[in-house]
Order: C-alpha cells, then structure tokens, then sequence
C-alpha cells in the first residue's frame, strides 16, 4: 500500500495529524466559547487575544522568571483566567442587561487593545518557545512519523475537553450550571450565588483559552496576532456546532481540524475555506448548529 | 415601618413572616402599593384576587426577584429587604413559581436535589418519594418530560429536602385536571400536617378552602380583606365581589 486514493500515506497521515492539532485547539477555544456563551449570552471576542495571553504569559515566566513548561501549563491559565474574573467584575457586568451585540462590541474592543499592546511591547514577529525536553523527540509508528510534543498536545486537549464535558453534564456542579444557563432568577430563588458563578464561568472559559495557549507556544510562534489568526475559524466552528453546546463544541472542533487536513491533501486551495463553506450549509439546513437547541 | 401595628390575635403560633406596608416595582411600574399581612408559624394562609392583584408579585418581593422595594418583610425576625438575593432562600424559604420552573437540561433527579440543603430537618429523597409516588423510578427522565401535574410535584418536592421552613406556592393546581389538583391538594395537607407554614396564591377558591386557615384578599397592589376560613360561608357574597365570580 505506497498509494491511497493516489495519495502517498505519509503525506496523508502527515496532514491529518496537523488537522488533528488544529482541531484540538478549536475544540479547546470553542469549547470555552460556548461554555461563556451558555451562561453569560456573551459571544467573547477576545477569547483569541486570551489565548494569545495564555502563550505571551508561558513565554514571559521562562524568559523572565525561568519557570518552564510546566509550571506555565498551570500559572499561565490561572493568570488569564484571573484577568477574565477582572474582565467580568468590572465591565461585561454591566452589559447583562442590554442587547447582546453590547458585549460582543466590547469583547471585540478588548481583543483589539490585548494585542495592540502586545504587538507594541514585542512587535509581530514571533518569539520561539522551546518543547520541554520530556516530549522532544518522536515515534515511528510505520505508516507515520509522531512528533511527541504534537501526540500530547491532541492527548492534553482530548483530557481537558472530556473532563470539562464530565464536570458540566454529570456533577452536581455542573447541574447548577446548566440550570442557571436555563433560568438564573429560579437558580438564585434556591440560595445559589448566581453572579458568583457567573464570573467564574467566564474565568473558566477564558482560562481554557490561556491552557490553549501555552499548548501552542511550542507548536506556533508566540506572537500578538496567533489569537486572530485562529478565532474567525473557531466562531465558525461554533456557529457549526451550535451555540452554547459543550459536545457540539468538541466533536464539531475535532472534526473540522481533520476535515481541513484532508482538504489539504485532496485539494490545497480550498483548504483555507472548507470550514465556512460548511458552515453556511449548516447554517442552511440546521440554523441552530449540528448539535445546537432552538431556541 | 413599625411592626407593632399588628394586633392579630395569635391562633396557631407566633408570627413567621410580617410584611407591613410593602411597595414593590418593576422598573418604572409600580406594582404594590402597601401590602400588610402576616403568616403564623405552621400556618395556610391563602392570598386570593383577580389576576394582577399583585399576588404573584408579593411572593417575588418576598424571594427578592424584584427591582425594587420598600416598606418591611420580616421572617422569623429578620428585615428581607435589602438583603442579598441568594440569602433570603438559606434562611429556609422555599418558593415553588408559577411556571413550575423545571429545567429542561436537567434529570428530574437533578432538578429534585437541585435546590442547596439550607436546614436541618429537611424531608428525605425516599419521604418525598412517598408523599409523590408518580416520582418514584423516573429519576432519569429529562425533567420537561413529566406530565404538567408531575412537573408541579417535582416543583414542591425539590422544595421539601431543603429543610425550609415556610414554603411560597405559586398557584400550585393552575392548568391541571381536577384529579391530579386533589393529589397536590393531598400532599399540602400532609406537607401541613408536618408543620411547614404555607402561603399560597390561589384562583381555584374551592381548592383554597379545603386546605387554608386564613384567606387574604389582594386588589390593585394591596391586602383589601382577611377571612379566617371557618368564616368564608358568612363571607361569601363579599368574596364574589371582590373576584368578581
């Protein structure tokens, strides 16, 4: 088997594993999206400059700190996410109560001044950011060849992604979740802090974006822009999933990282639509998105 | 607002909530317009009126599920008013909405031990079970999947495990078939015979009168009447005005 469907198998496998890697980080990012988008009826915009802090974060503490990969796969989350908790206390707060397009515009704004800062401090063109010495090197699996650091970056996400789906769909605490997703005002009426757990959704959602964005640092540059480049394909990939739906966010994000992998290999140049282009026939057939409820 | 203006003379027990001249709106409206009245501990107070009496909107004033307040709510002593929103709940207030308020992304074993234990003393999943058998075995069915009146059971039911002790039932029996009204009319005698103070927005009179002790009567936003319940017959002519029956 040297050829299938005329196409060499390490070149497929090659770009399937990238589409994997891609798809992971969509899932992560959109996972968060839709986590925020649940509680909060807030479409974060600066979800993507988030994950770019998440990865300026890592770098920083190596380069300035000396602390490594692993301890910046826990610090840099927890600093985003605490960023996100100022965010939500002191301006997306306010917008609750008028039209949704308001928190929209002022996630957009946020995004807009997080990266002109970056871009300011540290230019656009990227820093590096070494692979911790425990995943360098890689396996041949015979019909390919695995990076370590990449096989961990799809294993790390696929964890994250799961547990995040585990602690909303089966815990008790997931369950006030869902139910203040639902009605807010009843939630509060049983003695639950709603605007408490409101705030540390949104904390939670934009640190899995900073988690995202220390996994990349190695993979891709850490530069001010790596958060736009990739948030236009993440909101379609919500858009295709549903707003708001944890499992739709995953598979949906997953799927399409794949699907662009493969279009890399049968036919490069629409590779960079394939993922709009299905969503518009989604947004056709199923407006509410693969996975997603009217509502 | 002094509470010493009531000169009820105590029957059942002491006064467990007192509300005295209570204005409540909804942003511009102003919806009511000095309500008084009290419920005694262990009590079934009823508060009848026509829709838009402001019945509804006593409650959501008592829960804190309104923009703003004035005048005095007390519970077992303590000023509701002012108090965070999430609090007033934990000092063991259940209230059961209008709308049931059961939630469609949750089990109705979710939606039973969803609402925080806030007292000791609460009822146990298998008592529950016992007082709503139509419960029992659908534990992991979608909670909107219930029938209207399992819905309303589930809606009382979570109440019960929190251990509150006076319990806001809003129009319990309102779109349901007259036997599954005479179940949850069954299971608020039991509820009452266990000592939890009741108070209850009624527009089924005939339902009121078989479990109440004392009925209000609510027009444009105030209390216009009391009626103990062993004086409703006497009161009867009056009363069909005031619903206008």
């Amino acid at each position: 088997m040297s050829q299938l469907l005329g196409i060499p198998p390490q070149a497929l496998f090659g770009q399937l594993l990238l589409g994997l890697i891609n798809g992971s980080f969509y899932a992560l990012l959109s996972l968060g999206l839709a986590v925020i988008f649940g509680m909060l009826n807030v479409v974060n915009m600066a979800h993507g400059a988030l994950y770019m802090v998440g990865a300026f974060v890592a770098w920083l503490l190596l380069s300035y700190a000396g602390v490594g990969y692993w301890g910046a796969l826990v610090l840099a989350p927890l600093v985003v996410g605490a960023v996100g908790l100022v965010l939500e206390r002191t301006m997306l707060r306010r917008l609750y109560k008028v039209d949704h397009l308001y928190g929209l515009l002022l996630t957009f704004g946020l995004a807009l001044i997080f990266e002109g800062a970056f871009r300011h401090q540290y230019g656009v063109s990227g820093q590096p950011y070494p692979i911790p010495d425990l995943l360098k090197g890689g396996t041949n699996l015979g019909f390919m060849y695995l990076p370590t650091y990449r096989g961990w970056v799809v294993a790390a996400s696929l964890l994250v992604c799961l547990g995040t789906w585990f602690a909303i769909e089966r815990t008790k605490l997931g369950a006030y979740l869902r139910a203040a997703t639902e009605n807010p005002t009843l939630v509060q009426a049983f003695g639950i802090n709603v605007p408490v757990m409101v705030s540390l959704t949104y904390g939670f959602g934009v640190a899995l974006a900073g988690l995202a964005g220390v996994l990349a640092a190695p993979i891709y540059q850490v530069s001010p822009l790596m958060g736009s480049n990739l948030i236009i394909v993440v909101f379609a990939v919500v858009v295709i999933g549903g707003m708001g739906s944890i499992l739709g966010a995953i598979v949906t994000g997953l799927g399409l990282g794949l699907l662009e992998g493969l279009t890399k290999v049968v036919y490069p140049e629409a590779s960079n639509i394939v993922v709009f282009v299905i969503m518009a026939v989604v947004l056709m057939m199923k407006p509410a998105g693969l996975f997603g409820r009217e509502r | 607002m002094p509470d010493g203006a009531m000169t009820k003379t105590a029957q059942t027990g002491t006064a467990m909530l007192e509300i005295a001249d209570l204005h409540g709106y909804y942003g511009e409206s102003h919806v009511l317009h000095g309500v008084s009245l009290e419920v005694r501990q262990g009590e079934v107070v009823t508060l009848l009126g026509r829709n838009g009496a402001g019945k509804t909107s006593t409650m959501r004033a008592i829960m804190g599920i309104m923009g703003k307040r004035t005048g005095s709510i007390r519970f077992q002593g303590t000023e509701l008013i002012g108090m965070a929103q999430h609090k007033i709940p934990r000092l063991g207030i259940g209230y059961v909405p209008e709308e049931r308020g059961i939630f469609s992304s949750l089990s109705v074993d979710e939606n039973l031990t969803l609402p925080p234990v806030v007292k000791e003393g609460g009822m146990t999943v298998p008592q529950i079970h016992d007082l709503f058998p139509n419960l029992k075995g659908r534990g992991s069915t979608q909670g909107t999947r219930l029938s209207g009146g399992e819905q309303q059971m589930l809606a009382i039911a979570r109440i019960l495990r929190t251990g509150a002790t006076l319990i806001l039932l809003d129009e319990p029996t309102e779109g349901l078939a007259p036997v599954i009204i005479e179940q949850i009319g069954v299971a608020v005698r039991a509820l009452k015979a266990r000592g939890f103070t009741i108070m209850l927005v009624e527009q089924n009179f005939r339902f009121a009168a078989i479990i109440a002790d004392r009925h209000y009567v609510m027009e444009e936003g105030h209390v216009v009447d009391m009626i103990p319940n062993d004086q409703l017959d006497a009161n009867m002519d009056k009363l069909h005005t005031y619903l206008g029956v």
